[in-house]
């Protein structure tokens, strides 16, 4: 049947035909639908693990037992990942172990823009690559073929284009792999990666590479060559072909499937039937680097092609009709500049909890140490209150390192703000340090009992698993205490003077402390009930008292927005404006009433 | 207008919340049924949180790239009329604009620091001419009784450019995406939508 599919969700169907029995993943954009489809199969035991590690050294164990296994992140999971995934290489695998790693160029939603072509070789880690929804499927399932049948874990890379992107789809049927279940102590020179059995291992590692080079020549269907007009011929792969099929169809073209290793024989024929060669490739110059090794002369390609950002079909036409077609790009008539429009960035929901505690942080001058989560979008004015944010667990790490620099000196100044998902991937660790070393910076923990900004995934402290059962759940205080905090604190944040109170006691303490948010579900969390616990549904300005006076505006709710009118108060203020709260956006969190000095803002009806 | 051989380039464009998401996704559902090769775009992501959504639709024999080349939109159909405004360079002369009459104001505009752009209208019918239709989608919809059908009224205004495919398909890939209890509703925001053009 042909059905129209995400690229995540035809990676999920490619896993299930594949026969997988083990999911585990970090959800992470632009790869969080892939575990979320695959949990949907009933046959597939899947998980969201804590972290993207974790997620690898499970479904790695699950392979060894002799399933198919399979492991999503985003780009940024695979360094976490890192450690375990260097080593599975020498140990192969028994089931079928295929990595999946969405790239996102461009930054849609990521904290960098990493191209992870470059661990394929690194990790001598076989890579395949797809281009469309067809081929995520499609290349899933071989990827489980190569990886049993050359004992190796596969990795098939993605990016927000290929897994955000929905194209036809023909759907074929489950079939479960011949490999039989279960382990075997003799195995163990081949999973125990001491010096003693590694250094051979290091050895016939190479020769995997050899074999899977050939392979990559002469059977692997997806490197395929179109022999049009031979007078140019570009090599490219993955969404980034598509893009340059589009714009220049009439040329030659090699297309990649898999991206290591290469195929050096039909590269060569290649060469031999194009007169001149076009490397088009999506950031890094990985095969034009690889290529111009060979010995090869690449006509064109990050010399024209930039090496940052997405490409698009516009940006290869404009990068390439020069030298292909002898024309000038000759850009499409601008009519409006959208650079003079305002932009229409994302913000935390009406409602969020994360609102008043960035507030009241704000008022508080920190430097907030913060993390990977919504709560990152307090950074944007009018809250602005983070400044400093790199990845997941820092700034726990971070608040604590800067501690010791400013000594006793940065009391009262400095603090590390992270959600409760972010702390359980990896902020346990960077606490456990802080206490040890005898940090005195404060950790504040958002929990708001779920994963919320990838779209709501369930974590080891939410209660459930992917699959919507009850599990046991962490308990954070006892988790904090354990690792040797002493001063733990709870805070409603919706309490703006009480959540101020806490952290500027618990700020200026010279010992490590904790503060987790009680009481602060997710606005999208419906089981939670987020709305149940205002009093108010609605509220409402009294323009009799608004002043005008914008303080409301500082929480930066998308319900308050300002309203020019020359106007008076009751008691006779001239005022310019007064704010305004749109009642289908106002959730009644009362968040803006505890800002208002002038008492303004009342209940309404909605 | 679907002639077998090119391929039509659709931009849709929004806010999140809007349903941009669903009305490409009929989109998919018609187009498919009518034998096409079809690819769309979005970024997912933050959309969720207020942020502006595009939807990149194509369709024709045989569809390669997912994104519409700058300037090459056949199409711009629009939910929000900031969010048309800032993808109009994305339209081809000869291209066709349908625009839902709503305007959600950003943050720099909620704050009171910029105004909301005023002649985002007369820009479009000065540069398009009598290929743009602006449609006061979520009155019709607030009429029916839920304004959030605002979408499957413009894609009902929309489907008129597509003589070719029967009614019952558009209103077939509705019952397929949406719950039961919605189908009467949106059936009625379409039909709504389909009399305008
Ligand atoms: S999704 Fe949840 S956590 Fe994120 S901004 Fe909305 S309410 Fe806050
Ligand atoms: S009560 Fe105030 S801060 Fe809370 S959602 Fe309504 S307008 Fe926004």
């Amino acid at each position: 049947m042909k059905k129209v599919m995400q690229g995540n969700e035809a990676i999920a169907r490619g896993a299930w035909e594949a026969g997988v029995i083990i999911g585990c993943a970090y959800p992470g954009t632009p790869s969080s639908e892939i575990m979320a489809e695959i949990s949907g199969y009933d046959e597939i035991y899947t998980e969201w693990s804590p972290n993207e590690k974790i997620a690898v050294e499970v479904a790695h164990g699950a392979s060894l037992a002799g399933g198919r296994a399979i492991a999503c992140m985003k780009h940024v999971g695979l360094n976490v990942a890192a450690d375990p995934f260097m080593t599975i290489s020498y140990t192969g695998v028994k089931g079928g172990f295929v990595i999946v790693v969405a790239d996102d160029p461009g930054q849609h939603s990521s904290q960098n823009e990493q191209d992870s072509r470059n661990w394929t070789r690194f990790g001598k880690v076989p890579m395949i690559e797809p281009a469309d929804s067809q081929e995520c499927k499609d290349f899933t399932k071989i990827a489980f073929d190569i990886s049993e049948r050359f004992d190796t874990p596969v990795l098939l890379r993605t990016e927000t284009r290929v897994s955000h992107c929905d194209s036809v789809v023909e759907s074929g049927e489950r079939k479960e792999s011949a490999i039989p279940k279960g382990l075997d102590q003799k195995d163990t020179p081949k999973y125990v990666m001491v010096p003693m059995y590694s250094r051979p291992k290091r050895v016939a590692l190479e020769d995997k590479i050899a074999k899977l080079a050939a392979y990559a020549d002469t059977e692997f269907p997806y490197n395929v060559m179109e022999i049009n007009d031979p007078s140019i011929g570009f090599i490219s792969s993955g969404v980034s072909y598509l893009y340059t099929k589009d714009v220049f169809p009439q040329y030659s073209f090699l297309k990649l499937g898999m991206v290591w290793p290469l195929p050096k024989n039909m590269i060569a024929e290649f060469f031999k039937k194009v007169k001149k060669v076009i490397v088009v490739e999506e950031l890094d110059p990985f095969f034009e680097t690889e290529i111009r090794a060979m010995g090869y002369k690449v006509w064109h390609g990050k010399d024209l092609i930039p090496a940052m950002g997405e490409l698009s079909p516009g940006i290869i036409k404009q990068s390439l009709i020069k030298v292909v077609e002898g024309r000038k790009y000759k850009p499409p008539k601008i009519m409006i500049k959208p650079e003079n429009l305002p932009r229409r960035p994302p913000n935390l929901c009406a409602g969020c909890s994360h609102r008043p505690l960035f507030y009241a942080l704000k008022k508080l001058g920190l430097y907030v140490f913060g993390d990977i989560g919504c709560y990152a979008l307090a950074v944007a004015p009018p809250l602005a209150a983070m400044h400093a944010s790199t990845c997941m667990g820092a700034g726990i790490g971070g608040a604590y390192g800067a501690g010791k620099v400013l000594g006793k000196k940065g009391l009262g100044k400095i603090c590390a703000v992270l959600g409760d998902s972010t702390f359980l991937h990896s902020g346990i660790g960077p606490l456990m340090d802080t206490v040890y070393n005898k940090g005195y910076s404060t950790t504040i923990i958002l929990d708001n009992g779920i994963t919320a900004m990838t779209g709501q995934q369930e974590t080891p402290g939410t209660g459930y698993t992917i699959k919507g059962e009850p599990a046991a759940i962490v308990d954070y205080e006892q988790i904090v205490r354990a690792v040797g905090v002493k001063n733990v604190r709870k805070v409603d944040p919706y309490n703006i003077e009480e959540t101020m109170g806490v952290i500027r006691e618990e700020v200026n303490r010279d010992d490590a402390s904790a503060i987790i948010t009680v009481n602060s579900p997710c606005m999208l969390l419906r089981r939670a009930n987020p709305l149940g616990k205002f009093k108010h549904p609605v509220y409402t300005i009294d323009t009799d008292r608004c002043r005008g006076c914008k303080v409301c505006l500082e929480i930066n709710c998308p319900a308050v927005s300002w309203q020019k009118a020359e106007g008076q108060t009751k008691d006779g203020y001239k005022r310019k404006g007064t704010v305004f709260i749109n009642k289908d956006q106002c959730v009644g969190c009362e968040v803006c009433v505890q800002v208002c000095k002038f008492e303004a803002i009342v209940p309404g009806a909605k | 207008m679907t002639d077998n051989g090119k391929v039509t380039n659709i931009f849709l464009s929004g806010v999140g919340g809007q349903g941009t998401i669903l009305a490409s996704n009929i989109l998919a559902e018609v187009f498919l049924g009518a034998g096409y090769d079809v690819k769309k775009a979005e970024v997912h992501g933050m959309a969720q949180r207020g942020g502006d959504v595009t939807t990149h639709f194509r369709f024709g024999k045989k569809v390669y790239s997912p994104l519409i080349e700058y300037g090459e939109a056949d199409f711009l159909l629009s939910f929000e009329l900031l969010e048309a405004a800032r993808y109009i360079n994305w339209v081809k002369p000869e291209g066709k604009i349908i625009i839902n009459k709503q305007a959600i104001l950003p943050p720099a505009v909620s704050l009171g620091q910029v105004e909301y752009p005023g002649d985002i209208e007369k820009t479009f019918r000065k540069h398009f001419k009598d290929n743009v239709w602006i449609i006061n989608g979520q009155e019709i919809a607030r009429e029916l009784g839920n304004i959030q059908a605002a979408n499957v009224v413009l894609t009902g205004a929309f489907s008129n450019f597509f003589p070719e495919i029967k009614e019952e398909k558009w209103t077939d890939a509705i019952k397929v995406l949406l719950p039961t209890k919605l189908h009467e509703l949106n059936a009625k925001a379409f039909y709504e939508g389909r009399k305008i053009i």
